[in-house]
């Protein structure tokens, strides 16, 4: 079934009708989400009692909006955080890893390659846990061994952000890997040539065209720990990121509070998602 | 310059042995450990599998266990089913803008986090929801429906959140047949079913094994999705796990269900690559 191909009306119609469809159903729950937020009750379902902004800006019981709720604001904090240290580390490490599989070839490196995919196909609950296992086996090592209390190896943002990265890190080989393999080699030879050294050349000429690249894996990396639940939520401690207070306060029943935390998440995410688009388009 | 070459090359060995050993590797094998121990006294601990024991002797951990793994399966069928026809028709049919339009449209719910996708589906499915007060509205139900807390439910939420991971791998082994070939088939007397059946499907192999390991797994490990939409009875194995380790504090067992998951989605991937020839390089790389 192709344009050039003719097909029965019917069947035609029926495609289209299909595809809206599955727009409407893409769609759906976002909108509910974002309509919501505005829904001046204290359920986040119907009858619709008004639109209000309450639910941003919100001052006095039982409606305080997003801006002046202390915990929701903390916890954006510390998840941005979390985003910033893991986009740091993974696409640090992500590069690294990119110019040693595309520029060496050494004993091992398949098998290197493989463990490097690993991390897709861990499940992310069994990937906290067994971080968390480790971490405890050492902290409790180290207490037996010379009375330390590593506190950074207990349950908290360090642990999290450890977590996160273990498996960001593999996207972030990938996405700057598929640039690496497209730059053409010669261009490094040439700066050699003009007389730079190695070091220089890397920094002059192949950064700048992997550029494009890193901003995306920057924010690929900043968006998936932003959102992470799984892992995540085995290696919290006392700060909780984002997700998983929303997660405590949805399962103690939810406010409209929620939708409008959620609709400043889709918007901050789609302002993100079109800076890079826009970045992408200038490369 | 050989030095040189060499010192660079641990310079970058060095950052991907620490990750994979110290965050995969090890990791991983000590929870092997763990799950391998038995307390049999106050902090006195032996080797054993008397926790793997507990894990194949409980009718309710061996249930939710291949309960999990049916349902994943399940969800990755639904959600290929549900997909192919929008790849198809993205990559094939759509032309231009509408062609790039399209595609970003299928991103962007993914562009906010799951907890949010969930939410939203509550809003919908919820006795006081949208859904329940539609049906009242046009007469189809006389009182309010509950849609929430089910299988179903769960079903919707996992395919619904692994939707993209489905769409965009197919897109793109879709986009990358020529139409010539279509029509070749077509041309070669073949019908629509014949084409996609023996053209159109084997070209978009690696596209449908990708999207399907990744959609199971994301499935497999869910924790968000089966706890909020899913009932009394809709138990998921991760929930099993998450209750050992953070409720009971029983991080011996937690250990052995976890290598249970592991082993089940490893053997899961390892199979499909295997019965379609696939690898993990290529299908992932």
């Amino acid at each position: 079934m192709i344009p050039s191909i003719p097909q029965p009306r019917g069947l035609r119609m029926a495609y289209t009708a299909y595809i809206v469809l599955f727009f409407v159903y893409l769609a759906l729950p976002l909108a509910v989400v974002a309509v919501f937020a505005f829904n001046d009750s204290q359920f986040p379902s119907l009858p619709w009692e008004g639109f209000t902004w309450n639910w941003f800006f919100g001052e006095d019981r039982p409606m305080i909006g997003v801006f002046h709720e202390r915990p929701i604001l903390r916890a954006i904090g510390t998840s941005a955080f979390v985003g910033f240290c893991v986009a740091v580390l993974s696409v640090a490490v992500g590069t690294t890893n990119a110019f040693l599989f595309n520029r060496y070839q050494f004993r091992g490196r398949g098998l290197l390659y493989v463990l490097m995919l690993l991390p897709l196909v861990i499940p992310g609950i069994v990937l906290g846990i067994s971080i968390l296992v480790f971490s405890s086996t050492v902290a409790n090592e180290l207490w037996d061994a010379v009375e330390y209390d590593a506190e950074i190896l207990r349950p908290g943002l360090a642990l999290v952000i450890l977590g996160q990265f273990s498996f960001i890190t593999t996207i972030a080989t990938l996405v700057i890997s598929a640039r690496l393999q497209k730059f053409d080699q010669s261009l490094e030879e040439a700066a050699l040539n003009l007389g730079a050294d190695r070091l220089t050349a890397v920094r002059t000429i192949t950064i700048p065209f992997l550029m494009p690249a890193i901003i995306g894996a920057v924010v690929v990396a900043f968006l998936m720990s932003f959102e992470n639940f799984n892992t995540t939520l085995m290696l919290v401690g006392s700060d909780a990121p984002l997700t998983i207070a929303m997660f405590d306060r949805l399962k103690e029943g939810s406010t409209p509070l929620l939708n409008a935390v959620s609709l400043l998440l889709m918007v901050g995410s789609s302002l993100l998602a079109l800076v890079m688009i826009a970045f992408q388009r200038k490369a | 310059m050989r030095a040189q070459a060499r010192l660079g090359f641990i310079l970058l060995l060095t950052p991907l042995l620490l990750w994979l050993s110290l965050l995969i590797l090890i990791p991983h094998v000590d929870m092997a450990l763990l799950s391998l121990r038995e307390r049999v006294g106050v902090g006195e601990y032996a080797v054993s599998f008397a926790n793997y024991g507990t894990f194949f002797g409980e009718p309710l951990y061996m249930r939710t266990f291949l309960r999990t793994a049916t349902m994943s399966v399940l969800a990755t069928l639904i959600t290929l089913i549900i997909a192919f026809p929008v790849a198809y028709y993205i990559a094939k049919i759509a032309k231009g803008r509408t062609q790039s339009a399209l595609f970003l449209l299928c991103l962007v719910p993914f562009w906010v986090s799951e907890l949010v996708r969930t939410f939203g589906w509550m809003i919908l499915l919820r006795e006081t929801g949208v859904f329940s007060n539609l049906l009242q509205w046009t007469g189809l139900a006389t009182g309010p429906v509950e849609m929430l807390y089910n299988d179903a439910a769960i079903m919707v939420g996992l395919v619904y959140t692994s939707m993209l991971f489905m769409v965009v791998p197919l897109v793109t082994t879709l986009e990358s047949l020529d139409d010539a070939v279509i029509e070749a088939g077509y041309d070669l007397g073949g019908s629509g079913f014949s084409v996609l059946r023996e053209i159109i499907i084997p070209h978009a192999m690696p596209g449908i094994v990708s999207g399907s390991i990744v959609v199971f797994m994301l499935s497999l490990g869910n924790y968000l999705t089966p706890t909020m939409l899913g009932g009394k009875d809709s138990l998921w194995f991760t929930e099993l796990i998450y209750s050992q380790f953070i409720v009971r504090f029983n991080w011996e067992l937690g250990a052995a269900f976890g290598f249970m998951l592991l082993i089940l989605s490893s053997f899961i991937v390892w199979a499909t690559l295997r019965l379609t020839g696939q690898t993990l390089e290529r299908t992932m790389g």
